[in-house]
């Protein structure tokens, strides 16, 4: 939990995530889950902020929000601002979680299926 | 490259392993449990990349992330690390190693709701730190197994644990090297297996090949190989005379490989 170098963004003060995100700590109207599958639709533009090109970079494969989080050593909830921001201007899709639990909180059996053969592929 | 002023980018590993292109869904599994107990070690064994770490930031207050408005005010920090394991095309499975601590809890639903269901990695020289996790898990009715990091000689037998824990028949209680994948590999099956039989599956149905097109390409004789075959005593051992017969759970799952 401790491992790994110390990089800037962790731990560091409010003021520089406040400027991050431009001030706004509110999340964005849509609702990313940590793995939701971010996919970026066009190239970073010139003058673009950085931690927007980098996001775009990193999800020209899909990108989890929780690994755009953890490369940009960044908390969660101000990756999900800029993210919402790149999502709003049509600069990267979405693909969110299909797994929403039922009143017992239970997965289908389908879904089970393919859980259970992943982790016997291992 | 068109950045204003960020110098981040040479710090990070070069190397990611990216998703596959066509990977559209995320499910996840929580790994929870006291400091220490080996939660990112497990969470290792079994990734396919090495854990990561990241954090969350939010106040207990309220559902934004910060209804003040402002970051630092009255906010809590969580670090969680997590690992994934790509199931198929389409599918990926991220795990979570979570804090047990009761600071964390207020987080759960808004970081883990939507969750398969946890694991809670338990360490025998320190049980009641898994009380809290228990608790809350049974609260919030997430399922959930229990797996005993074993380091090293058993001091006492599972059934002893389970007592220790109070923890109701129903819920799988095993043993496991977190340091093992096969063995790690095994916990996660075993948490499979529970969700299953709460559902009403029997380890036929759950044998059986998923729906064309939507499971993982049919490889057949391939999906089981001989080291995801241990036997009948990979989940419940000579020792643990109490282990839980869990309707359609451990053993049968590991015919489905005879041709």
């Amino acid at each position: 939990m401790n491992a790994g170098p110390v990089l800037p963004g962790r731990d560091d003060d409010p003021d520089r995530l406040y400027t991050i995100t431009g001030g706004r700590s509110r999340a964005p109207s849509v609702a990313f889950d940590l793995v939701t599958l971010i996919v970026a639709e066009r190239q970073p533009a010139p003058g673009m902020q950085s931690e927007h090109v980098r996001i775009l970079r990193m999800c020209e494969a899909p990108t989890a929000v929780v690994e755009v989080a953890a490369e940009l050593s960044l908390p969660v909830s101000v990756v999900k601002i800029l993210l919402g921001d790149l999502l709003e201007a049509g600069a990267v899709t979405a693909r969110h979680p299909r797994f929403a639990p039922n009143k017992a909180r239970l997965p289908d059996l389908d879904t089970l299926k393919q859980v259970l053969h992943g982790l016997q592929r291992l | 490259m068109a950045s204003n002023g960020s110098d981040l980018q040479d710090l990070r590993p070069a190397a990611r392993t990216p998703l596959r292109a066509t990977a559209d869904n995320a499910l996840k599994i929580v790994v929870v449990g006291g400091f220490g107990v080996g939660k990112t070690t497990l969470v290792g064994s079994v990734s396919e990349i090495r854990p990561l770490n990241t954090e969350e930031v939010m106040t207990r207050a309220g559902e934004g992330i910060d209804p003040a408005g402002s970051w630092g005010k009255r906010s809590t920090t969580v670090a969680f690390d997590f690992g994934r394991i790509t199931l198929s095309e389409r599918q990926v499975l991220y795990l979570f190693g979570a804090p047990g601590q009761e600071r964390f809890w207020f987080l759960w639903d808004r970081l883990f709701s939507g969750a398969l269901g946890a694991v809670v990695l338990v360490d025998t020289r320190r049980l009641e730190d898994s009380w809290y996790a228990i608790d809350r898990l049974e609260h919030h009715g997430t399922p959930f197994v229990v797996a005993r990091n074993n380091f090293g000689e058993p001091g006492h037998t599972l059934e002893q644990v389970r007592e220790a824990l109070d923890l109701p028949p129903e819920v799988p209680l095993v043993d496991c090297d977190a340091r093992d994948r096969e063995s790690g590999k095994r916990v996660l099956i075993a948490l499979v297996h529970h969700l299953a039989a709460l559902a009403g599956a029997d380890a036929a149905a759950l044998a059986e090949p998923g729906e064309p097109g939507t499971a993982a390409p049919a490889e057949p004789g391939t999906a089981v190989g001989p080291d995801a075959a241990p036997g009948p005593d990979a989940a419940s051992r000579p020792d643990e005379p109490g282990e839980p017969t869990v309707p359609g759970a451990p053993d049968a799952i590991y015919e489905e490989s005879t041709p």
